[in-house]
């Protein structure tokens, strides 16, 4: 009886999962129309009761929380999970496969393939880690002057200098008040330190704006297409429905008032109650920075429709090309003269990325702006239901918006590092982009900024029949290909939306320098192959 | 016409703020019941609620408003940091711009488990392997060992070692490094004699996103409820308030120290289930918080049944585990018990959660903590991975400070000796600091208190006068929050008001740490004792 009970759970599951692949292929954003909530409960709704004659387990497949299942995650999803299987097949039979080594491109995780952090930051985090040792004479050995009395400054400003105590809940004060006026010096126009609250990182932040203006699935975000995958996985989480708005690949990925117009309003045919704009700049996965004059457009567009602007700015210290230049939204804002009271806009930063790209450390803020008095109460009550972010992320974003200045000691020793990480990248970015424009029906836009290049590929009917077959959308069969034969980890385009018949797939520029060559060699090879292999 | 449009805002937002007050006020169930979510319903709450950018615009400039944000939010409440702090942090402020004007010098915060931030000190080592951790390039160098104990320079060797690229400032694996889990699935299976599996551990940033990410796993709708306790951690209340989910209360006996009683689990289950709610998951605290109390191991084994009988997910709050201050009672988790019993992986669904929050380390503000999850199926597995992988990672110096506290220095280890004194003083202080409290509390008229057998806090019940009641309907606050608004004003002592937890209708009590500095306990004592006494004598019936 038990094993019967199993297999027809493994069978129901099965068949379910089979029903998830397949809608998603065709329709990888949320349609109300295809498929109405009620049908939708019908389908997953069941009680333990009833379903503890069917498997072991109280809670299955069929009755947690639909918008988990609903969620996707392609940037950690079923490429790098093959990809992990091969790196344990690769240490435990050496020489079972045609490369030695995985190289993850996957991800935006630039110490995880050799990055060097700050010296700095980290002589920093450690004495305020360890505070017992600053006055000790053995430190002035170790650690540089001004991190020393830093790591001091920051220890006074914490209540009760305990770097283990819960903080405010918005984050230390003294340290928003020294991110506050990075903000003010970055942009040229006050920044109040209430108004910012520190995060593990950008994706918290994300996390509990969704919630504050999702109410249910009429609730709709504007998103570009391609987009991270974090706005579309919090978006179903919370039950809200995405409205697509197309980056334009022939104009460099640029966002296009009209496009945003026509989305708006074939969202509101539908009875969608349009809440924000997500604009992610300098963007992922498509590498552009957006000119001055686009940003205004978008302000202006904001504030007419009566939208949250929702800056992901956490690209802000990664542009490559002199003619591009970060401008925050709130700067471009301020400058058309709205204040307080004429646009509401969030403003995301992360440590993880920039030139210290210290993704680990779970560092960052959200700066919130034209919110009443009454809905910031709201705001600042959920953040304390989680009563703080990690200090040595809070830590770590003061000093990523107040870096060492001129006539500081490790001044110079900063400034070289930053320049020599900058500069790296922007080589890699330049070097692995026209290696994808030499590839035969590879036409791929310049990485302007950010960490990523989005090539599009195009497949012919052979190869998309190969995937059918394969059961997986074209994209993931190349990805797959190319991991299996090269060890190369990218990430399907499918996973971030786009153009539908259209193909893409998301490569970092962040392996080590001395590996790009060796990349570009396996990577032209087996392109070489696979469009031999399936030309029609 | 902008200043009417705010000053019409303004005018709708406080009726609204009235009505949720009003509400909250004379209703004495704080927690929801579907029968209050029968009084509105969902139809007239969305009518009441949602409105669209363009209608609202007239009346507000801006687009985001109390009335149309995700009401969610607004039904979440969290006292620990509630009116009563608030207020603490403006006389805090008015302290320090103007001195002597108040009847005390400082405040004292009892509101909140953050013992370092009164002045508990770090343990050593931990802190030596964490800031070697964060800048490992002085690792080999030979000033380093005038700095750090040998041990910790080898610890940290080894985590760095772990860390696939020795890169601290990377993403890990979203469960967390596999070394550390290691590390801790070692520590788990020294400290309940059974096998943990490293791929059953998520880490987390504390324990608040890992509760919350259960939460969001089982609740579909306000059908679908969770068995909690009252008085129980606000954070429980919050999160089944934000993912739209039913409270059901079970009630602890405060008559019998606060023990959780399995008929009472029984009637309620049964009185949610008559409501047509779905219950899914129980939550246990253990020690317990507010309640402070430590259950027997005999009690447990009731738990585990009953949640084996009912088709329920065991939640186990487990955070205070290094927090037991009295001899007659241990830790035992529940997943020790479930498998004594006899109960495996495929037999019942257990998640447990850990923080370096709490124990003897107290490390609230590093965020490191991990959830245990065993009896779930693979393909649930795999979605509670997923939702894990959004978010990317917890951080690093959280994690390694999770494997710290499941694998502490050891004995013959350098800095095992201090590392056994730092935390034989800190739990023997707070031991004597709980006893010293719980006495003062059961000498005040019309004050009764339980014992602080674990955790970090008291919850004396206060019986108040029906003058002292009626004065505090007057101010339009709840007896418990009229009492400690008093307290603060006239001490600037910190306490929660009992409304905050949940407590038995009609009864009244406080929650107040046992974490304030050892030497300003008995200040605390005096001016509580004569405040109370002063307040008795005012509001005498």
């Amino acid at each position: 009886m038990r094993k019967s009970a199993a297999d027809r759970f493994r069978h129901l599951f099965n068949r379910s999962l089979i029903l998830l692949r397949h809608r998603h292929h065709h329709h990888p954003f949320p349609s109300s129309s295809s498929l109405s909530p009620f049908s939708r409960s019908r389908f997953f709704s069941s009680t333990p009761f009833s379903m503890a004659s069917d498997s072991p387990f109280p809670v299955t497949a069929q009755n947690i929380n639909p918008k988990v299942l609903k969620c996707e995650y392609a940037v950690r999803g079923e490429v790098v999970t093959l990809a992990q299987n091969l790196q344990k097949d690769l240490q435990a039979n050496p020489g079972s496969h045609p490369f030695d080594e995985i190289l993850y491109c996957n991800i935006g995780n630039p110490q995880s393939l050799g990055q060097q952090p700050i010296t700095f930051f980290r002589e920093v985090l450690a004495l305020c880690d360890h505070p017992a040792i600053l006055d000790k004479s053995e430190t002035q050995g170790l650690f540089s002057t001004d991190a020393i009395q830093r790591a001091w400054q920051i220890v006074d400003q914490i209540p009760g200098r305990a770097t283990g105590a819960y903080s405010h809940s918005q984050g230390v004060k003294g340290l928003r008040d020294t991110i506050a006026a990075g903000i003010e010096e970055r942009d040229g126009f006050p920044a109040n330190p209430d108004d910012i609250f520190m995060t593990d990182g950008a994706s918290p932040a994300v996390h509990n704006m969704m919630q504050l203006l999702i109410r249910s699935e009429n609730d709709g975000i504007l998103c570009p297409i391609p987009q991270y995958p974090l706005y579309s996985a919090s978006i179903d989480l919370h039950g809200g429905f995405l409205v697509p708005y197309y980056l334009d690949e022939a104009t460099g990925w640029g966002l296009e008032i009209p496009e945003l117009k026509k989305q708006l309003e074939a969202a509101k045919s539908k009875g969608i109650n349009v809440r924000a704009l997500v604009v992610i700049n300098p963007g992922n996965p498509t590498g552009q920075v957006l000119g001055e004059e686009n940003q205004r457009d978008i302000v202006e567009f904001c504030k007419q429709e009566g939208l949250v602007l929702l800056a992901d700015e956490v690209y802000q210290e990664n542009v490559y090309v002199p003619e591009k230049k970060f401008h925050s939204f709130k700067k471009v804002s301020r400058s058309m003269g709205y204040g307080e009271n004429d646009i509401t806009l969030v403003s995301f930063q992360s440590v993880s990325k920039g030139y210290h790209g210290e993704c680990g450390k779970r560092g960052g803020y959200m700066e919130v702006t034209g919110f009443s008095a009454e809905v910031r109460e709201q705001i600042y009550k959920v953040a304390s239901v989680n009563l703080c972010s990690n200090i040595s992320g809070q830590i770590l974003a003061s000093l990523v918006m107040s870096p060492p200045k001129v006539g500081d000691e490790s001044y110079e020793s900063f400034n070289a590092e930053k320049e020599n990480i900058l500069e790296s990248l922007a080589r890699r970015a330049k070097t692995l982009e026209d290696a994808f424009n030499k590839l035969e029906g590879v036409t791929c836009n310049k990485a302007e900024g950010a960490m990523y290049l989005f090539p599009q590929i195009r497949l012919s009917q052979k190869a998309i029949k190969a995937a059918g077959d394969a059961n997986t959308a074209p994209d993931n069969f190349y990805c797959k290909r190319l991991l299996n034969a090269t060890g190369v980890v990218v990430v399907p385009g499918s996973g971030f939306g786009q153009v539908p018949g259209t193909w893409h797939f998301r490569c970092t520029i962040l392996p080590p320098e001395e590996k790009i060559p060796a990349i570009v060699t396996r990577l032209t090879e087996f392109h070489e192959k696979f469009m031999d292999e399936f030309r029609d």
